[in-house]
């Protein structure tokens, strides 16, 4: 076991370190000089040159690369270009502000969605399915941008329930950041229910078609029985691997959502740096959102091992 | 007293899109208490639908259409959930084939079982139970079993496990659905052992279905055969092997290659033709199309399936002419015997001291605490000759290597030590580094015809490629010969424009045997090449590998865990165990005493077609050891039932040569062995006609 998470542990450090040399490589290449982004047009060449000597930005890039990474794992993220502010408290705080979104979505979505997985596949090919199919479909269908402004209409401006926008002060209090998440959660769930919901039955019906559900009914067991014990856990494996991926997915990817309701988490973040041309945050922004990617796909990996027998540890 | 189990003009259909397709129809049959009964045939006979319809599990889309099935008097249709439950837990129980998929992969066996027992939880009152009932099927170490989850334990073990899992209760009526396929001979007949012990012991009433009439003809008290989904013949097991009255029936006996037959006594005669399908039934007898007696009545009524003395029933518009010996209902006998090849031919393919070591994969804290490497070694120093037109036959248990060594002289596995020589020249050991007329001589007949031919081409694109690619033929010269090719496997030209898809189990291993000849290659390599096909098409093709072989003196490497099949077909029998060869020599000589005491299991273990035959009961303990912990001395002592002591144990055995070519690697003198061994099948001579005299007698025994 020890030496099975070991290994695993070693292919994340590996790909959180390819994808930084990825990161820092692209954002080489990014068109604009940063040292005129932060000092404006009317800046003489020799201010330019001395803040880039000042940035390190005149260094062969390996080296830069080297220096960049030897900081950022020291804990120096460096300052903001645009703000000025240093950049790890600035992460680390939205990052917390994604991740209770992200942990708020999938308390709704996961339970939500596997039982309308499961019913479906138990009804397969009846109304019950195809009416979830159809529904689950729809939804699917409809960007995030959609979702939530209808949301925002009929919570926000027709019912008066919850507020339009989210966005929330650092010190806020627990009592104070639910009503703000309730939406943006609500949205983020819309687009993840039909995906796990249509895996769950996928994965449920594969099951309940194997011959070892036969055997279990043959021995005269009750149906629930059977798909409690035996159909359940088997047809969840694959649904747990696909619901730690959305988890990385929620904390990085919820660009939309954040934006559309103005959100302070690492989405919102991510757009802000885009728009400033801000570099170093783009780059810890990345860094941060690789490396919550895979854990959360370690995370799975673990559990699937150590929920199926079949793997062996070793 | 009542019929533990009875069906009524039962018929089963499955629905598809609008239509029902009925998958067996009109079936009258009755299991008596303490009864077994064998239900038999090929594929698509409907058995499997009919074990399935007498559980009351069929898929959802199929159903009974008409017709009753009871269950000690009671329609098992007719019960509510709650008391079908009652009766499966209690009554009614099966035995499925595939034991791995029927086991939940994510629960241990013991859990399983004592689920099987009425508990919900394994508990200090569960695990005696469970452990009682494990040691009934002969399991031994019950405790670790019952801690193992399915996939650890051998295929052997895990049907022991299901077998178990039905002895839970008071079962009135087993039904087992071929639940020795896809095992070894010497694990199947441990199987029927135990299946025939428990049986005596319980007195429990057994529906066996199976494909293969040896191992039914060797369990049950009556024996019913299927076609096409009717009961074509049943009667009581003597009767049906010894005069059988349906032609199918004696078509399908006389299909079986049986260990003592080979091809130089006698062809098989197998049933031209195939199963027509259910959406395509003629007017007349189903069987009609392929029968070799049929007269115009056949073609234009339905019979009827006929109760006749002797407690037997027959569907057949002809059954008295042939119980009276007016007709035979042979099939013809498709070509002469071949006339044996001489063994002084030159050698195709050597193999000397082939080696192939996989290492095992250490994890990194071993390798850093530098336990050592360690390797199976699953091919452990082969040395063969196959000679040009003649057929070497390797058997052995599954583990034994036979798949690597084919793996390793096609080049897809590298060799570790040792040399593969064709014609002379010593290869490549990756398939890559070969060169494309080594490939053209050197070409390969994979079991799997479905997987080994691509969907999405023709039989006339696969079939031209080697032509063109490895002959360099143009277009239409490669046509010429495609067509050639075709009818030399005895299948119409015009199949050149089909697709895999289109073509039956048969057609499709013929398509693959053509492909293999197109290169003419001077080795063919055959690895478990016609066991997934029924025996009426296997007989069919046996038949046509051997006429080819004469017609193109090809050398053939045939390996097959069945040794009929392979004593049918080989001139020379090689028996690997564990990496090594144990026996080799002419067929003949392998197939009488002096056997080395593997061989000897082996043989001991196959089914023979014959219920009466009688057979020394010899059975391997235990299972295949480890090929990475391979035993010192001689690698089979530990399963040998003729160990002689310390020797074995300690001292590998030299190679007895009987100066006539046949070689043993055992320390039993050549002597003691031929004095300690009986002849397992007497010398037979070319199955004849003298036979169908037996039909008359049989009934007029009555």
């Amino acid at each position: 076991m020890t030496s099975f998470i070991l290994r695993r542990a070693g292919f994340l450090l590996l790909t959180v370190l390819l994808t930084s040399l990825v990161i820092f490589t692209v954002t080489q290449f990014l068109p604009g000089d940063v040292a005129r982004v932060i000092l404006g047009r009317e800046a003489s060449d020799s201010a330019l040159q001395a803040l880039r000597e000042e940035l390190g930005l005149t260094k062969p890039p390996p080296l830069q690369y080297l220096r960049w990474l030897g900081h950022f794992l020291s804990g120096d993220w460096g300052s903001s270009y645009s703000t000025g502010q240093d950049i790890m408290p600035l992460v680390l705080e939205r990052l917390g502000n994604s991740l209770k979104l992200a942990a708020l979505t999938l308390l709704i979505a996961v339970p939500l969605g596997v039982f309308l997985g499961v019913i479906a596949a138990l009804d397969e090919d009846g109304w019950i399915d195809n009416l979830i199919g159809v529904a689950s479909l729809s939804v699917v269908g409809l960007p995030e941008f959609v979702t939530g402004i209808v949301l925002i209409q009929l919570f926000a401006f027709q019912l008066g329930w919850l507020p339009a926008n989210s966005s929330i002060p650092p010190e806020a209090s627990l009592g104070e950041l639910l009503p703000a998440l309730v939406l943006p959660a609500a949205t983020a769930t819309l687009v993840l229910l039909a995906y796990i919901a249509r895996l769950t039955r996928a994965s449920m019906v594969e099951e309940l078609g194997k011959p070892y559900v036969r055997t279990a009914s043959l021995k005269g067991l009750s149906w629930r029985w059977v798909v409690t014990q035996h159909v359940l856990r088997n047809a969840l494996l694959p649904t747990i691997t696909v619901i730690a991926i959305s988890f990385g997915w929620l904390i990085s990817g919820l660009i939309v959502v954040e934006n559309v309701f103005n959100y302070p988490g690492l989405g919102r973040l991510l757009t802000f740096a885009i728009d400033r041309r801000d570099l170093p945050l783009l780059q810890a922004i990345t860094l941060v959102a690789v490396l919550a990617f895979a854990l959360a796909n370690l995370a799975a990996d673990l559990l699937y091992a150590f929920l199926n027998p079949r793997i062996k540890l070793g | 007293m009542t019929a533990v189990l009875e069906l009524k003009g039962l018929e089963v259909a499955y629905r598809q899109g609008r239509h029902l397709l009925p998958a067996v129809r009109d079936i009258d049959l009755q299991v008596e208490p303490g009864q077994t009964y064998g239900l038999v045939g090929e594929s698509g006979s409907g058995k499997s639908t009919l074990a399935l319809a007498v559980m009351n599990t069929l898929p959802t889309n199929g159903l009974v259409t008409a017709g009753v099935i009871q269950v000690s008097g009671t329609d098992i249709y007719e019960l509510d959930a709650a008391r079908l439950r009652t009766l499966w837990r209690e009554n009614l129980k099966l035995v499925p084939q595939n034991p791995l998929p029927s086991l939940n992969p994510s629960h241990t066996v013991g859990r399983q079982l004592a689920e099987a027992l009425g508990f919900q939880r394994v508990s200090s009152t569960s695990t005696p139970r469970v452990h009682q009932l494990l040691a009934r099927v002969r399991l031994g170490d019950v405790e670790r079993v019952a801690g193992s989850y399915p996939h650890q334990l051998s295929g052997g073990m895990q049907q022991r496990v299901m077998i178990a899992m039905a002895l839970a209760g008071t079962p009135k009526l087993l039904v087992l659905d071929e639940p020795t396929t896809n095992l070894d001979v010497t694990t199947e007949a441990a199987i029927l052992d135990l299946v025939r012990e428990l049986v005596r012991e319980q007195g429990t009433a057994v529906l066996y279905v199976s494909h293969s009439l040896g191992v039914v003809s060797q369990l049950c008290d009556r024996v019913a055969v299927l076609y096409a989904g009717e009961l074509m013949e049943d009667a009581p097991v003597g009767k049906l092997y010894h005069s059988p009255l349906h032609p199918y029936t004696r078509g399908l006996l006389d299909s079986i290659p049986q260990v003592g037959l080979d091809k130089t006594r006698a062809s098989l005669r197998p049933i031209p033709g195939q199963i027509p399908s259910a959406a395509l039934l003629p007017n007349g007898c189903i069987f009609a199309e392929r029968c070799p007696i049929a007269i115009d009545i056949c073609f234009t009524d339905r019979p009827h399936l006929e109760a006749i003395p002797a407690g037997r029933r027959v569907r057949c518009h002809r059954w008295r002419e042939i119980a009276g010996g007016a007709v035979t209902a042979r099939q013809q006998q498709p070509a002469p015997p071949q006339s044996p090849v001489s063994r002084e031919r030159p050698a195709v393919l050597e193999l000397k001291k082939l080696h192939k070591h996989f290492e095992v994969r250490r994890s990194l804290p071993e390798a850093l605490t530098g336990v050592a490497r360690r390797y199976v070694r699953a091919l452990d120093g082969i040395d063969l000759t196959v000679q040009r037109g003649r057929t070497l036959g390797l058997v052995g248990e599954s583990g034994s290597g036979k798949s690597t060594l084919s793996k390793t002289v096609i080049g897809l596995v590298a060799a570790s030590r040792g040399e593969v020589i064709l014609l002379d020249i010593p290869l490549a050991r990756n398939l890559a580094e070969r060169d494309r007329a080594t490939l053209r001589h050197l070409q390969m007949v994979f079991q799997s015809s479905e997987e080994a031919l691509n969907p999405y081409r023709s039989v006339g694109q696969t079939l031209r490629r080697p032509f063109q690619r490895l002959q360099g033929l143009g277009r239409a010269q490669a046509d010429a010969r495609v067509a050639d090719l075709l009818r030399a496997v005895k299948l119409d030209p015009s199949y050149a424009g089909r697709r895999p898809s289109q073509l039956s189990g048969g057609e499709r291993q013929r398509v693959a045997i053509a492909r293999a000849f197109a290169a003419q290659p001077d080795l063919l390599l055959f690895d478990e090449s016609v066991s997934g096909l029924d025996v009426s098409v296997q007989a069919a093709i046996l038949n046509l590998l051997s006429d080819l072989q004469a017609q193109y003196l090809t050398a053939y490497l045939f390996i097959s865990h069945d040794l009929s099949v392979v004593s049918y077909l080989a001139d020379d029998i090689a028996v690997i165990y564990l990496g090594l060869l144990m026996e080799l020599g002419p067929t003949a000589s392998v197939l009488e005493p002096p056997y080395h005491p593997y061989t000897e299991a082996l043989l001991t273990a196959v089914p023979p077609v014959d219920p009466f035959a009688e057979r020394p009961v010899l059975r391997l303990q235990g299972e295949v050891p480890s090929a990475v912990d391979i035993p010192s001395g001689c690698r089979f002592h530990t399963r040998c039932t003729r160990v002689l002591g310390d020797i074995c144990r300690t001292q590998e055995p030299p190679w007895q040569d009987d100066g006539r070519g046949h070689r043993i690697y055992c320390h039993i003198p050549l002597e003691e062995l031929t004095a300690l061994q009986t002849h397992l099948f007497g010398r037979r001579t070319i199955r004849d006609e003298d036979e169908d005299a037996d039909t008359s007698r049989g009934i007029a025994n009555d």
